[in-house]
């Protein structure tokens, strides 16, 4: 399979909650510190990358925010404003008022109409080639599938038209595994494993982009092996405990209490990894972050997650 | 209808329980991940378990959760009993009966296609048009309409005494709120009629040719047909349908209907909780309770034991030594590891534990009900578990 930063457009998607967005942020910053020129761009434009990135607020207009690193944030109608204006020659679109309403209206109706203006701008910049990289911080998992699917839909629907042969060099470059390629971020926990093998089965089945890795966020640290454990339960009888406590001067049960949970977390997380693992096909690398438990925000958390990514890329 | 509750005239609730025993329809929303589901599942099955009469849980998620947390499979978006039997694994029996169903989009767009059509003609052109397929199928914002629609209908057949919903994972958690209106302005907007006049008439005139000309060259005559014809049928529902999205945002803004948010103390899903919370008492809903999941147990902030983990983590080795007669036959070099493993352990969960209690302390907007439901060590998977999690959620004083 074709390495992730080899790739031209990577999106990435997760469920809500799972860390899709820091992932997507630290997977731009890794391949910017690796010399691709990258561009970040946000679907779903709460702001979040700019937060992330410790940057001002990101807009449309891509603007450089680290060396190699470019950031946007989606806006379809700057988008179809631009898709006129650059492939039908259409300009001055903000004055003929009923087009763009129209046009408006028409993307609140329409299938995929916005979908496909977010992902033709996306696959816009690929193909120009301003970029060496494109990371999407695309839509959440309810979402992603009918955003991938757009200019599929778009084909079945509209047989001829400039929209038509548009949709075509779109296709191409979302279908072709070595240029593009779709990350799932989950956690190790019941609901996003879950989510992630449906999400894998329907983008095999209905879309024509491929799965290029699943990123596992915040894998709990293994506390200890089969023996420590041993030694754990041992602590844990009254005599030692009572003379622990005796020796720290305080209750040890909190700590206790504590590393019994951590060790059942883990090992409920480990189930539902064996999940994933069966449930996704062996092709697809999957990739590892620990939990952070530090407080750390913006772009120190960033570099962090960007650390373990390339580890686990084998940089 | 089993009488369970007086007519609407409901009081303040001050617990959870106190809001289900009074309200018709509970709208369980907030962010994604934080167990929205499964907290919506858990108060129906408790309310079904202690209040009796029929409860309903409707879920809308297109990932079929509930299903899964309910430990069944299956569901369509015809409602589905849950067997008494599944409560006896459990050692409960319920009064009441708890009922469960599953969104199916395209499903319900097809069902209310069929109620508003005037003819069958009409309903078979429409059911048939490229477009309105793609809009029931795949279209993902209608998703949002249909779910409130539903709950509407489902409501108004009278069947339930409760109906607790599940709200669809939004780009925005207001969508949901503002479909229905966004519908109805939809199909009242005068550029939806504009649109459609080349497709009755043909006749078009000399101000407005030039947009045909560009539409037209841009989506493709077929295209433009289909969206034409879209409209024009969807026309002679109009009146229906403007009507209908109205009754579901009255129902919504009903007394006997309350929101409650739910929400991790995580600072992302905290603060899009918040927003929401807000943004429901400006559109004065009626918020009932904020939910807080997943909550770290005290005890990871409780001082002796800070003091206790970092005496172990300094001290490991020495430590190790002096409890070495209380544990024959183990290697000290082990005890001490095990001793600095858990103290690092405890300091780390603390550091969550702690983010997390000043997180729920700068809380702006406190409901009549505030919930913390503890961390579970184990997933919810079944109706035991969720009934666990509901015990949680039951009578649990104001935090």
């Amino acid at each position: 399979m074709v390495g992730l930063l080899e790739r031209r457009l990577v999106f990435v998607t997760g469920k809500g909650g799972v860390g899709k967005t820091t992932v997507a942020a630290a997977l731009g910053y890794f391949a910017a510190e690796q010399g691709r020129r990258t561009l970040l761009c946000e679907v779903d434009a709460k702001g979040d990358i700019a937060a992330y990135l410790e940057t001002g607020p990101t807009s449309f207009a891509e603007r450089q925010v680290h060396p190699r690193l470019w950031a946007m944030s989606m806006d379809t109608e700057a988008s179809l404003r631009e898709y006129l204006r650059l492939h039908l020659k259409i300009p001055m679109v903000g004055r003929i008022g009923p087009l763009a309403r129209a046009f408006d209206f028409v993307a609140t109706a329409a299938p995929g109409v916005r979908e496909i203006l977010t992902v033709g701008k996306l696959a816009y910049e690929v193909r120009e080639r301003h970029y060496d990289l494109v990371v999407v911080d695309a839509s959440a998992t309810g979402h992603i599938v009918g955003q991938l699917a757009a200019p599929q839909a778009i084909n079945d629907l509209v047989k001829v038209g400039l929209i038509r042969s548009q949709t075509d060099w779109m296709l191409d470059i979302l279908s072709d595994p070595a240029k593009t390629g779709l990350v799932i971020v989950t956690t190790p926990e019941e609901m996003p494993v879950n989510e992630t093998m449906e999400l894998a089965a329907r983008v095999r089945e209905e879309t024509t982009v491929e799965l290029a890795a699943v990123i596992v966020n915040r894998v709990l640290p293994e506390l200890f092996g089969r023996s420590e454990e041993e030694v754990f339960e041992k602590l844990s009888k009254p005599t030692p405990r009572a003379e622990l406590r005796r020796l720290v001067g305080g209750d040890p049960g909190p700590v206790l209490d504590a590393a019994r949970l951590a060790v059942t977390l883990r090992r409920t997380r480990a189930g539902h990894l064996e999940r994933l693992r069966e449930g996704i096909d062996p092709s697809v690398p999957m990739l590892f972050l620990p939990q952070m438990f530090s407080r750390v925000h913006g772009l120190r958390a960033v570099r962090q997650v960007a650390g373990h990514l390339g580890e686990e890329l084998g940089f | 209808m089993a009488a369970r509750r007086t007519p609407p005239a409901p009081a303040p609730a001050a617990s959870l329980e106190g809001l289900l025993t009074s309200r018709e329809i509970i709208v369980a929303c907030g962010p994604g991940g934080v167990g929205k589901t499964t907290t919506a599942a858990a108060a129906a099955a408790m309310a079904a378990v202690e209040l009796g009469g029929k409860v309903l849980v409707l879920t809308v998620d297109p990932a079929k959760r509930l299903a899964n947390a309910l430990g069944l499979s299956g569901f369509g978006n015809i409602e589905r009993r849950v067997p008494d039997e599944a409560f006896a694994a459990s050692g409960l029996k319920p009064r009441g009966q708890l009922w469960a169903a599953m969104l199916d989009t395209k499903e319900s767009w097809d069902a209310l296609i069929r109620r508003h059509a005037p003819d069958a003609q009409t309903r078979e052109q429409i059911l048939a048009n490229p477009l309105y397929r793609n809009i029931s199928g795949r279209f993902v914002q209608s998703h949002d309409y249909i779910a409130m629609e539903r709950l509407f209908e489902i409501h108004a057949e009278g069947d339930y005494d409760l109906i607790v919903v599940d709200t669809p994972p939004t780009r925005n958690a207001l969508d949901f709120l503002d479909a229905p209106e966004r519908m109805a302005d939809f199909f009242s907007s005068r550029l939806l009629r504009w649109l459609i006049v080349p497709y009755r008439s043909r006749l078009v005139n000399m101000a407005s040719k030039p947009f045909y000309q560009v539409a037209d060259r841009i989506l493709g005559t077929q295209f433009l047909a289909d969206i034409s014809e879209f409209f024009v049928l969807f026309q002679s529902m109009y009146e229906g349908f403007i009507e209908r999205a109205q009754s579901v945002q009255r129902l919504l803004a009903d007394r006997q209907t309350s929101f409650i948010v739910v929400s991790t103390l995580e600072t992302v899903p905290l603060r899009e909780a918040e927003f929401f919370a807000r943004a429901l008492t400006e559109r004065k809903l009626h918020l009932g309770a904020i939910v807080l999941n997943k909550v770290l147990p005290d005890y990871l902030r409780d001082p002796t034991g800070a003091e206790v983990a970092e005496r172990l983590l300094a001290d490991a080795p020495a430590l190790a030594e002096a409890l070495g007669p209380k544990l024959r036959g183990i290697d000290p070099v082990q005890t001490g590891r095990v001793l600095a493993e858990i103290g690092q352990s405890y300091l780390d969960y603390k550091v969550v534990a702690q983010r997390e209690a000043e997180q729920l302390a700068e809380l702006s907007e406190i409901p009549d009900v505030l919930v913390s439901i503890p961390f579970f060590e184990t997933d919810i998977y079944d109706l035991g578990g969720l009934l666990r999690l509901g015990r949680g959620l039951w009578g649990q004083a104001p935090v």
